[in-house]
């Protein structure tokens, strides 16, 4: 299936079907990440729970403290 | 002597230039970031700045901090004064105050005392933390930016009483996270980050409002993210909350550290205890330590010339040292 993410359509292969399978095949499970999924912020908490469909749209924005 | 502004003041008009002309923005940290937003600030004639730093030029800054000289490394000049030197060469007219310290809890609500703008370009997550407190507490704009590899991200914290803090968005102080000396960074992305930080300055100062935003970029890839995180205000937050009790700004949070006695070592001690991945870091740091020992307490590496053991929950000895704000320095490098 494909995603929309950071408005590029990006393929995932189909073992990744929440956010948090997406975040770990960016490398992205250990770093504070804000995840806005259809218009909408997941809640850290939910990261497991929330499932990834195909066509949906995910912007993500992970910190960083470097400078 | 206002010719030199003409095409700016076309810009942001007569009153916004009047206004940049009296305003003070409080710089934290005088690296990358720093030196690319001092630099714009001060052409853009700012009227006042404060340029805090607290470590000193080294030959490695000068690939991407762009206010320092081959002649700034040899002299080991701190960056506060190094900046203050260029930037002064640039606009005589902008009152400079270079400050060569640490900040922490104790001086760093005198360090912003009537800034208009606090304009973030640390290396570190406690200090961001502690001087997002502070500036909660006095209601001053606090821009957020930071960048590693090729990618940055900003976000104004706008102590507005109706946006998230930086508390909220981060939730917690990170366990670990990727520095400029483990992961690397590329200088074009500091002045991405540099100028959309600026940006949001000359916004404010021109009484533009700003959105609370968290903006991303990837310069080498071309990634671009925007989210807006207005509706992330925790309302229990413990730096902006109801019942808020700054808990950087109190000193409960932070790092301490102390000189080990006869052993020309510092002992690092985080406030709050980590859970460190250490086999995950030694990977990570591959680039940046070497001599690494590794048991399931420990890792114990050469990182800089020095002989550092640091624990699962954070604690660090650095050996080969005796400054405490230099070893601090390097914590913060590598651990972030």
């Amino acid at each position: 299936m494909s995603i929309k993410l950071n408005g590029r359509e990006h393929e995932l292969s189909a073992d990744i079907q929440n956010v948090a399978q997406l975040l770990g095949s960016l490398s992205l499970e250990n770093r504070i990440v804000i995840v806005e999924l259809n218009k909408e912020i997941i809640s850290k908490s939910a990261y497991a729970d929330q499932p990834v469909r195909d066509g949906d749209k995910v912007e993500l924005v992970h910190f960083v403290g470097g400078g | 002597m206002q010719d030199r502004y003409r095409k700016q003041e076309l810009f942001i008009g007569k009153e916004g230039q009047s206004r940049m002309e009296k305003s003070k923005i409080v710089l934290i940290g005088m690296g990358a970031l720093g030196s690319a937003s001092a630099e714009m600030l001060v052409r853009a004639g700012i009227g006042e700045l404060v340029l805090i730093d607290r470590d000193y030029v080294e030959l490695h800054n000068l690939q991407r901090q762009q206010l320092y000289t081959e002649e700034d490394a040899a002299a080991y000049l701190p960056k506060a004064s190094a900046a203050a030197k260029r930037l002064k060469a640039i606009n005589q007219h902008v009152k400079l105050q270079s400050v060569i310290e640490n900040v922490d809890h104790h001086n760093i609500e005198q360090l912003m005392e009537g800034a208009d703008v606090i304009l973030d370009a640390t290396d570190n997550f406690e200090t961001r933390l502690l001087v997002n407190d502070a500036a909660l507490k006095h209601g001053i704009p606090y821009l957020y930016g930071a960048c590693v590899g090729s990618y940055g991200v900003t976000c104004p914290i706008l102590a507005n009483g109706d946006a998230p803090c930086l508390h909220c968005l981060l939730e917690q102080l990170p366990q670990q996270s990727e520095t400029c000396d483990t992961a690397g960074i590329i200088g074009p992305i500091v002045q991405w980050v540099a100028a959309v930080q600026v940006t949001q300055a000359l916004r404010l100062l021109s009484g533009q409002k700003l959105k609370a935003e968290l903006c991303a970029f990837d310069i080498w890839t071309g990634d671009y993210s925007r989210v807006d995180v207005r509706g992330l205000r925790d309302a229990s937050c413990p730096s902006c909350g109801m019942d808020a009790v700054l808990p950087f700004l109190n000193g409960a949070e932070q790092t301490r550290l102390d000189v080990l006695c006869g052993r020309e070592a510092v002992h690092i001690r985080p406030g709050a205890k980590k859970s460190l991945n250490l086999p995950a870091l030694a990977e990570e740091w591959a680039f940046a330590v070497d001599h690494v020992t590794a048991n399931e307490h420990l890792l114990a590496f050469r990182y800089r010339e020095h002989r550092i053991v640091l624990f699962t929950d954070g604690r660090a000895i650095i050996h080969g040292i005796d400054d405490i704000v230099r070893a601090r320095s390097l914590y913060d490098s590598l651990v972030g």
